[in-house]
């Protein structure tokens, strides 16, 4: 099998170079579908019938909590890709991908606390959801944490992607955790197998928060990803003479990527 | 694939699989200590015990719900469609609460074998639907209060 594809993956300047061209368009794109879903949801959805306006808070809450689960695996795969590899850039996603996986996680636990406060009479309880959800969080912060423990860089590499690889034993727990145990939050109401409990005039919307947020996601992701890039390669030559052309554009030279 | 890299591929499936394996047995000896709350066929079963910091959740049965005419005190059952657990209650509800929701309450289970509560939550279902479409279905609206009451008998 011919691995020279994947191996090109691996070039910090390829990857700088190839997503100059895709930022502009994930950030009209997540600016697009989020301005266009908070006002479908918070706007123009129904309300529910039992639960009123508070329901609302579920075009933030699920996308939130949904790329938190989602970021996590994409943390743990690139680093058991750098681990098996030994490559530079999927260390460096590794990396960029924590900061933006404890923001999500910390805004779908406290969007979960205001919403829990006039739903269930309660900010906060230590049900098995809710507990492992912080647990992510501070698996999130460990991984932050621990990469900044190490002076030097490949070291802290690779003791951040054996710890974000452990972590994901939290994720499965976290998405079944409402049906294995009896837990205050509710089961899941988007279903892979079968209908959603949702009227589609309200899944609509949440459905293009979703994908909103997907797409804010992979645009933070490359953005930080490209910042932590230059950071590490400053010393090469390609980053020194793009710096002192006074550009953050990488432009070609000669056909010789 | 390199035969280097293939071991690497290896012993990161094997670090994955056996932490899962260990979280896996942790939380399977852990399991009633992870559960939020003690459905009602517990305490029928005599497993719950009394004068004790406990939750239990469930159903609240229609019907069943009585308001003292002077004073916050409330009285109510719960139940998981096994059994029942008569509940007593002094203070203000959460707005969600209703007869045929499910409800989450804290207190001690007194030897009388009424719980005393001193929290009540509400816990409310996965469904989200407009007014309209929920009037549209008379009748329908205690049933996923039974379906909930039976997802939690079922674990048991």
């Amino acid at each position: 099998m011919n691995w020279q594809w994947f191996h090109r993956l691996g070039s910090p300047r390829w990857f700088y170079q190839k997503t100059q061209a895709w930022l502009p368009w994930l950030a009209i794109a997540s600016v697009v579908l989020l301005v266009t879903g908070a006002i479908w949801g918070l706007g123009f959805a129904p309300q529910d019938a039992k639960q009123g306006n508070s329901y609302r808070i579920i075009f933030i809450h699920v996308p939130a909590a949904v790329l938190a689960l989602v970021g996590y695996y994409v943390m743990a795969i690139s680093g058991a890709i750098g681990l098996i590899w030994r490559m530079k850039l999927p260390f460096v996603v590794m990396r960029a991908a924590a900061p933006i996986g404890a923001a999500l996680t910390f805004v779908a636990l406290f969007t979960g606390a205001v919403w829990g406060k006039p739903t269930w009479g309660t900010y906060w309880v230590w049900d098995a959801r809710i507990t492992s959800m912080l647990l992510l969080l501070l698996l999130y912060i460990g991984v932050i944490a621990l990469g900044q423990a190490f002076l030097q860089e490949r070291t802290a590499d690779k003791a951040c992607a054996i710890l974000a690889l452990v972590g994901t034993v939290n994720i499965p727990i976290i998405y079944k955790s409402v049906d294995w145990w009896n837990s205050l939050h509710q089961p899941a109401t988007i279903k892979l197998t079968e209908s959603s409990s949702i009227h589609p005039s309200m899944f609509y919307p949440l459905l293009v928060m979703v994908v909103g947020f997907y797409c804010f996601y992979a645009w933070s992701l490359i953005l930080h990803t490209r910042q932590q890039i230059l950071v590490r390669e400053r010393k090469t030559r390609w980053v020194q003479q793009m710096v002192a052309s006074g550009s953050t554009r990488l432009v070609e030279e000669g056909g010789k990527a | 694939m390199h035969p280097v890299r293939k071991q690497r591929l290896i012993l990161v499936l094997l670090l994955v699989t056996l932490s899962s394996a260990a979280i896996a047995l942790i939380t399977y000896a852990l399991r009633q200590n992870i559960d939020f709350f003690y459905p009602p066929s517990k305490f029928a079963a005599e497993e719950v015990p009394h004068n004790v910091r406990v939750r239990a959740g469930g159903c609240v049965v229609p019907g069943s719900v009585f308001r003292s005419e002077e004073s916050l005190a409330v009285r109510f059952s719960i139940t998981d469609g096994v059994a029942q657990v008569p509940v007593k209650y002094t203070g203000i509800l959460p707005d969600l609460f209703a007869e045929g929701e499910a409800a989450v309450v804290t207190g001690k289970l007194q030897s009388s074998g009424v719980f005393e509560a001193e929290q009540v939550l509400a816990k409310h279902d996965e469904t989200y639907t407009p007014p309209e479409v929920q009037e549209a279905m008379v009748g329908d609206h205690t049933a996923t209060c039974q379906g909930a009451g039976k997802a939690m008998a079922s674990d048991y």
